[in-house]
């Protein structure tokens, strides 16, 4: 069982407050996008829940523990894979086994049954500069999931991507989701990618952000492979439009 | 293995020039144009060369022990010196004047000085070799340790890495290719700075080779020596190179 809470998150830099009263739920196997425009604290929300930041108010729990400004709970991936240019995949991905304390044979050895699940295999003992951007993006997805198997934090992970490796990957994505069970936060501005992999998406809008929407995607996963060409997306798409033109 | 080909064709320039130098060299000391006892001929010079052969290398024995002495002790200290600066900022700017100062002061006035705190062996030749090295070290590794990207290290932070974690993990190894450059730039520093602090006092050594033959207006024996000393320097900064090559596997994946 894996849950993340925030209740009622508010942060001010210099006075000015960038989120205000953020709540907000992700449940077991969920995925949950956080969908905002930029400058609505998507980024600022993000290092709160991650623990690199602490909030004048609110709380972050992680199956019902405060973790508010504890980091080492959550482990998050960006747009950058942050991959390391030096270590070798195999090695890049066992990083969060090995900060934990685990030996580097041992962490070797934990890893590698997931390359072929994540489509690495073959690229263990390669260095991240020898692998395209769509593949560093996955190996960076596994070195966060061999970090936490429960919950994920991705922010616009695949947003530096082009189109054509940007939808092969978000298929991907799915099915790999429906393997490993993994509960995610989404945090994008991409409208399709949103709808496309979500449970539920939340809006963030507003200066300072405020989460002034939820909507709930019905449509059932594994879901179809042209659903990103239905009337049904459309439908949600124009909907998520209207209230983020509505908040302005 | 691909890459040694271009290697080659890109240095064929370079050494096209010196054959093209020492053949214009040879030419001007054959025609009489400069006095050969002002400037030897490259043949003469290759024949003294090969005369002092062994002398000489029992003398470049002792510069290049010299010049590894100070040399790992200068990278000691300097990687010392780098990571407390970097550690600690209130280090950083209590050091950072002094070791710039250190930079500042001639080697040819210290060497006398170091002579006289420290005899004729090899102690004042190691110190000097361990100021004129450590500075390089410690700047390249300093530049290093801050060119590691924020980014990473936060990432390392969310994971719950503590600093030595983030220190092993993401500074060191971001700051091996400053490393090595430095490196590169003190290995030649350290030949020279044995050569000079041999040459203000000692009994063996490149340096003192040089003072005697100079002395007895050898200049044959004078341009052999200097030509042997870039020799060794460049072998050196050379074994450097391959050293990196070793150390930076990731550099050279294709």
């Amino acid at each position: 069982m894996a849950e993340l809470i925030t209740k009622h998150i508010t942060k001010q830099f210099d006075n000015r407050t960038i989120i205000k009263d953020i709540s907000i739920e992700l449940h077991d196997q969920e995925i949950v996008s956080l969908l905002g425009v930029s400058g609505s604290g998507k980024t600022t929300l993000f290092n709160i829940i991650s623990g690199l930041l602490k909030p004048e108010e609110g709380q972050v729990l992680l199956n019902g523990t405060d973790i508010t400004g504890q980091a080492g709970m959550i482990s998050y991936m960006l747009q950058k894979d942050l991959l390391l240019p030096y270590r070798t995949i195999e090695d890049n991905v066992s990083l969060p086994l090995i900060i934990k304390g685990t030996k580097k044979k041992a962490a070797r050895k934990m890893v590698r049954p997931y390359f072929e699940e994540f489509g690495l295999s073959g690229t263990e003992k390669k260095y991240p500069s020898q692998l395209s951007g769509g593949m560093r993006q996955r190996a960076a997805l596994l070195r966060t999931y061999m970090f936490s198997n429960e919950i994920a934090l991705l922010d616009e992970p695949f947003s530096a991507l082009d189109t054509i490796t940007k939808s092969a990957i978000h298929r991907w994505y799915l099915d790999v989701m429906e393997e490993i069970k993994l509960s995610t936060l989404f945090i994008t501005h991409d409208i399709d990618e949103a709808i496309l992999l979500s449970d539920r998406i939340y809006l963030l809008t507003g200066s300072p952000g405020q989460v002034t929407d939820e909507i709930i995607i019905k449509e059932p996963k594994p879901r179809r492979k042209d659903f990103n060409l239905t009337s049904q997306f459309l439908e949600y798409k124009k909907t998520i439009i209207e209230k983020l033109e509505n908040t302005r | 293995m691909k890459r040694k080909l271009p290697n080659i064709t890109s240095k064929l320039p370079s050494i096209l020039t010196i054959c093209l130098i020492l053949v214009i060299w040879q030419g001007v000391s054959m025609a009489g144009i400069i006095p050969s006892f002002m400037l030897p001929a490259p043949v003469t010079v290759g024949k003294a060369f090969i005369g002092d052969f062994p002398l000489l290398m029992e003398h470049t024995k002792v510069t290049v022990l010299e010049a590894f002495l100070g040399l790992g002790a200068g990278i000691v200290i300097g990687f010392f010196c780098a990571v407390l600066m970097d550690h600690f900022d209130s280090v950083y700017k209590a050091l950072y004047p002094i070791i710039v100062i250190t930079q500042t002061i001639p080697t040819v006035a210290i060497a006398p000085l170091l002579v006289l705190w420290l005899g004729y062996e090899m102690a004042p030749k190691i110190v000097l070799i361990i100021l004129v090295t450590f500075f390089p070290i410690t700047i390249g590794l300093l530049e290093g340790f801050r060119s590691a990207d924020p980014d990473t290290i936060r990432l390392l932070r969310s994971m719950g890495a503590t600093r030595t974690q983030i220190f092993f993990h993401i500074k060191l190894p971001s700051s091996m290719n400053q490393f090595f450059s430095s490196l590169r730039i003190s290995v030649s520093y350290s030949i020279v700075g044995a050569v000079i602090s041999e040459w203000l006092g000692g009994f063996s050594g490149l340096g003192v080779y040089m003072t005697r033959v100079k002395s007895a207006f050898a200049f044959d024996r004078m341009f052999a020596v200097i030509f042997l000393i870039s020799a060794v320097s460049l072998v050196l900064m050379w074994l450097v190179e391959i050293l990196q090559k070793k150390c930076m596997p990731w550099e050279n994946v294709k």
